[in-house]
């Protein structure tokens, strides 16, 4: 389960206007929620604060029995290693490795040796379809075989909680539609806990709930909007 | 966390993928290494080669008794032969033979056959065998005498393999020696084989050698092997009881330790500089390796988001310095055997400063030093990555992720409590005794100073932005706005600047006061119209008083002023100084830095001396302080009167009054004429003059404004290796400067993109480049020349004085400064430039769509 209590962000420590408060919301693993906003409103801070790449101002978060707002940084980087997977809006792959390697990242991380490291990653990449081009560039690739890649990357490891940034941010519909449904099949047959922050209502329908943030917390999205 | 996979496909490879940056990071330390070890490897083979030579002359004696170089009483000999604690004591006289009409002098040893057989056995001779290897003839075909008694005969000697060859010499020849100003004959008899492989040298009998340069009862040295179970230092300390004035006991070990001691201030001061160099490449990494980690920025954001810790990141980053070290180190070892081979053939053993001159020295494997030149430069590449490593580690992911953040990376702070406190440590350090000998503190702080400058980069770079006047240029808007909001930008490119800058201005202005010094020195200390020399002090040539009477009655000659060398051992520890005996007075050629030519005399008082600066430290005398000298048969004492600057003599030298020395001595030779002329009066006549008085080839004339030319081309030939390394540090700069700005416009070609957008064509994005380089480079040259100033008054007030014991006059090159600086900021301007080039390609405005 995953635990947010009434999370507070300050937009600048020199200011005393928060970004967000009062934020909180529970997730069982296997669930998937949308997180939808305004422009600045500070989803990807949110989504940030949860993976513990930026600082909270006040609250709690818990995975499981573990608080993550009392772990320092390298602690709560040893956690992610374990249990956090990401995709981004911008792919992020390593474009000095190749597609295979890119996805073997989180287990060499892990401490796997490169030959089984090596072997999974393969076994991803044919899941996403790109089996045959394992060991390809990320430049030889389009963007939505990119996303495919990070994808596999973000479920190698099999983490407990996947956080996705504007996944379909950079692709067009066609392909959008593709990526979603393999990232959204991924973390249920992970049984994974997903977090999407998105614009997009397309991309927010795949998810089991959606949510808006709010200054003041987060609240029920409405259908008809 | 096991990183060996992700350190090599992550950290190390990206060494690769940088190829041009990682190529100059690599080629700056290596530089550094190479000049370095070359430098310790030319000195120790030659201290090796100088040690085992005088090894093999010592042979088996356990002591050495030692005195004037003139010699002392031979009745010390009988002394100490008969002591129970002297096994075998064998007396020798060494003479530096002038050899006329060469320019060279040839080291004779008179021995006493028979018991140098059992002390020194290296130094027999062995007379000529038939080439038919049959039992020798006892009539030796040339001479027509007994073969056997060769070596008694008073006109023979015996040349080591080296001499025979360098002197084209073989047995039977004649070879003509000076004494005095006299010419004699001695007929080669055989040879020294026991001699070491470049031991120039020769044997003859000691009383025949006491004979032919009149020096009946003299010896130099006595050899002394102790009775078995004899403590050393007990021996040493007994005997010494029944030496006079003058006359010391050493070790074998402490004469090589001598000139050891001698050579290590030069070797030291070339290796610190050699040091420079390699710190100078440390800035290159750092640049370098800032620049990547500003370029991979989101990379290491992303992997922190995957799980990286902080301390894997900078373990990461460390181990591409390490590398860079590594690598850098071992192509720099490979570099320093090379120079090293091309040294030997070139200059010998001899790095200019004269202690080894004539070695033969060889090539050899030095672990040590090699694995303590590796760890240096390991040491150099960690430090150049370490604070870009820490800068990575603490950088928040979160911002790291977000595209165009890299002007964060710039954003370096002033940082003036630091800068403050360093240059305060550093100006403390100077106030440091030496340690051993060496000037470790000065070291330290031109080490402190250097990285002053550069931390003053983040502070100065925005304050002198702001100082510039509005320009109505673009671009040159453009370039102030961009180094005054991101000032480390300036510290990045202009590390290695302010570095290579501060290092060459350092040494120029170095260099250039000691030449001034120099000459101006000479100016002083040569007044005469003509000098006049039997040989160089030391050796066997010198004038007699009625040559020098003779010489002062020529025509033209107004007036003569004789010069006498003796070399001197004082109190127990017998350290070797020079003794001048000449005229002291206004005017004659004496530059004092404290008290006075002429002391009032009062009856009674100690005559007076005037000690050398180095002689003053070493001794820590002072003005109106006693000195004891044994001069004649007893001690007497001087009152110092002065202190005089002396660069010809870093033992130390003593001036004291002729007609005192004479008195005391009895010894009226002369080994210098200084000779003042009438006005109108031709040089060359009164040359020529001289030449029909005492003959061709037993004199040496010279016109002071020749000697002095000549000595400033000893000098500047002296400081060739400075000026190479002076040469690396610039280069180096400049290599910083192309690698930084070709790494800066890669990372800002969204921003350069954007300008493409708005309407600057490409050629305005290379100028604009080419104006933040200009601008960089100016802050950084100005900054250097400070630091450079700064580095110039410890190397001459703390480190020269306390390695050398030298004074000089701070003298600054202001015309080859302002050239330098503005070559600088030029070169790097068009450094820049071409560069820059890839952000004038049109792929630069696409970058601008590019998240990645």
């Amino acid at each position: 389960m995953l635990f947010i209590e009434n999370l507070s962000k300050r937009f600048d420590t020199s200011l005393d206007r928060p970004l967000f408060e009062q934020v909180t919301l529970r997730l069982a693993p296997g669930e998937s929620v949308a997180i939808m906003g305004e422009s600045g409103v500070g989803k990807s801070t949110l989504l940030n604060c949860i993976a513990g790449l930026e600082p909270v101002d006040g609250g709690r978060i818990r995975l499981g029995d573990k608080n993550l707002t009392a772990l320092d940084e390298d602690d709560f980087a040893r956690l992610r290693r374990r249990d956090f997977g990401f995709v981004f809006q911008a792919f992020h792959l390593l474009p000095h490795l190749t597609l295979a390697q890119n996805v073997a990242l989180p287990l060499w991380l892990l401490d796997q040796d490169e030959a089984s490291a090596d072997r999974i990653a393969h076994a991803m990449l044919e899941r996403v379809g790109l089996g045959n081009r394992a060991d390809d560039w990320p430049r030889h690739i389009s963007g939505g075989e990119m996303q495919r890649v990070a994808i596999a990357r973000a479920l190698v490891h099999q983490p407990s909680l996947v956080l996705c940034d504007e996944p379909t941010g950079n692709l067009d519909p066609a392909r959008a539609q593709g990526v979603l449904e393999l990232l959204f099949q991924g973390i249920r047959t992970t049984g994974a806990i997903g977090i999407l922050v998105t614009h997009s209502r397309m991309a927010a329908a795949y998810a089991d709930r959606i949510l808006r943030l709010t200054p003041l917390g987060l609240a029920a999205e409405p259908v008809s909007s | 966390m096991r990183m060996s996979t992700t350190l090599r496909h992550v950290f190390l490879a990206s060494l690769w993928r940088r190829r041009l940056a990682t190529a100059l990071s690599l080629l700056a330390i290596a530089l550094g290494v190479a000049l370095g070890l070359a430098v310790q490897l030319i000195h120790a083979a030659a201290l090796d080669e100088f040690g085992r030579g005088m090894r093999l002359l010592s042979g088996e004696a356990d002591l050495q008794v030692v005195g004037p170089q003139s010699g002392f009483d031979e009745a010390i000999y009988l002394r100490l032969a008969q002591r129970a604690e002297v096994a075998e004591a064998s007396p020798l006289l060494e003479i530096e033979a002038r050899l006329p009409g060469r320019d060279t002098s040839l080291r004779v040893f008179g021995i006493d056959l028979f018991r140098a057989a059992w002390v020194t056995p290296s130094l027999m001779p062995m007379a000529e065998v038939p080439a038919n290897g049959t039992p020798p003839d006892r009539i030796a075909p040339t001479s027509g005498r007994d073969v056997r008694l060769h070596a008694l005969q008073s006109d023979t000697l015996f040349l080591s393999p080296a001499a025979a060859s360098r002197l084209g010499l073989a047995n039977g020849d004649e070879l003509r020696v000076q004494v005095g100003t006299r010419e004699s004959g001695l007929q080669v008899a055989g040879s020294v084989p026991g001699a070491g492989v470049g031991q120039a040298l020769a044997v003859m009998d000691i009383a025949a050698a006491q004979q032919t340069f009149e020096r009946i009862g003299r010896l130099t040295r006595i050899d002394l092997r102790l009775a078995p179970g004899i403590d050393r230092g007990q021996a040493r300390k007994a005997l010494s009881d029944l030496l006079p004035p003058g006359v010391t006991i050493l070790t074998p070990a402490d004469a090589q330790s001598e000139v050891q001691g001698l050579s290590r201030a030069y070797r030291v001061n070339l290796t610190m500089l050699a040091a420079i160099a390699l710190l100078s490449g440390g800035f290159l990494v750092f640049s370098a390796q800032w620049l990547a980690v500003v370029r991979r920025r989101q990379e290491f954001a992303f992997l922190r988001a995957l799980g990286l810790d902080r301390g894997g990141l900078k373990r990461g980053l460390l181990a591409e310095g390490a590398l860079l070290g590594l690598f850098g180190g071992l192509i720099g070892v490979v570099l320093a055997y090379l120079l090293t081979a091309i040294a030997f053939s070139l200059i010998g053993g001899d790095l200019g400063a004269g202690y080894f001159r004539g070695l033969a020295p060889e090539l050899r494997l030095e672990p040590g030093l090699i694995l303590f030149h590796l760890a240096l430069a390991v040491v150099a590449g960690l430090g150049g990555a370490w604070l870009p490593a820490r800068e990575a580690a603490r950088m928040i992911p979160a911002h790291g992720l977000r595209t165009g953040d890299e002007a964060d990376a710039f954003q370096a702070l002033p940082r003036w409590g630091t800068t403050l406190t360093l240059l305060v440590v550093a100006a403390l350090l100077c106030f440091l005794p030496p340690l051993d000998g060496l000037p470790l503190g000065g070291y330290l702080a031109v080490a402190l100073l250097l990285v002053g400058a550069v931390m003053a980069l983040p502070g100065v770079t925005p304050w002198s932005m702001r100082l510039l006047p509005g320009h109505r240029s673009t671009l040159m808007r453009l370039a102030r706005a961009r180094l005054a909001a991101a000032p480390g930008q300036a510290v990045v490119a202009g590390a290695g600047v302010v570095a290579s800058v501060a290092l060459a201005v350092s040494m120029a202005i170095m260099v250039s006061s000691f030449r001034d010094s120099l000459e101006d020195w000479l100016t002083q200390m040569l007044p005469a119209d003509l000098y006049l020399r039997a040989s160089s002090a030391g050796t066997s040539g010198y004038l007699e008083p009625e040559s020098v009477d003779r010489v002062a009655l020529l025509p033209g000659v107004r007036t003569v002023r004789p010069i006498r060398f003796e070399t001197l051992r004082l109190g127990e520890s017998g350290e070797a100084l020079t003794l001048i005996a000449r005229l002291v007075e206004e005017g004659s050629g004496l530059p004092l830095v404290a008290g006075t030519l002429t002391p009032a005399s009062r009856p009674g008082a100690d005559p007076p001396a005037w000690i050398s600066e180095a002689m003053a430290d070493r001794l820590g005398l002072g003005v109106d302080d006693r000195i004891d000298l044994p001069l004649g048969e007893g001690v007497q004492p001087f009152q110092v009167a002065g202190i005089w600057r002396d660069y010809a003599r870093q033992q130390g030298a003593i001036v004291i009054e002729m007609e005192i020395f004479r008195t005391l001595t009895g010894d009226g030779r002369v080994n210098d004429l200084g000779l003042f002329l009438a006005g109108g009066t031709n040089p060359t006549q009164v040359m020529s003059d001289i030449r029909d008085l005492l003959g061709e080839r037993v004199s040496d004339m010279i016109l002071p404004g020749e000697l002095r030319a000549m000595i400033l081309q000893v000098f500047d030939r002296t400081f060739l290796v400075t000026y190479l390394m002076e040469a690396v540090a610039v280069m180096i700069g400049l290599f910083g400067i192309s690698t930084s700005f070709a790494a800066l416009a890669a990372s800002r070609r969204k921003e350069l993109g954007i300008l493409r957008h708005l309407g600057l064509r490409r050629r305005q994005i290379g100028n604009l480049l080419a104006v933040e380089a200009a601008l960089i480079a100016a802050v950084g040259v100005a900054i250097g020349l400070g630091a450079g100033g700064a580095i110039a008054v410890v190397l001459i007030e703390v480190i020269n004085r306390q390695s050398f014991h030298w004074s000089m006059d701070i003298q600054l090159p202001v015309g080859v400064l302002l050239v330098f600086s503005l070559a600088m900021i030029l070169l790097s301007a068009l450094a820049a430039r071409l560069s820059g080039r890839q952000a004038m390609r049109q792929d630069a405005v696409l970058a601008v769509r590019e998240d990645w």
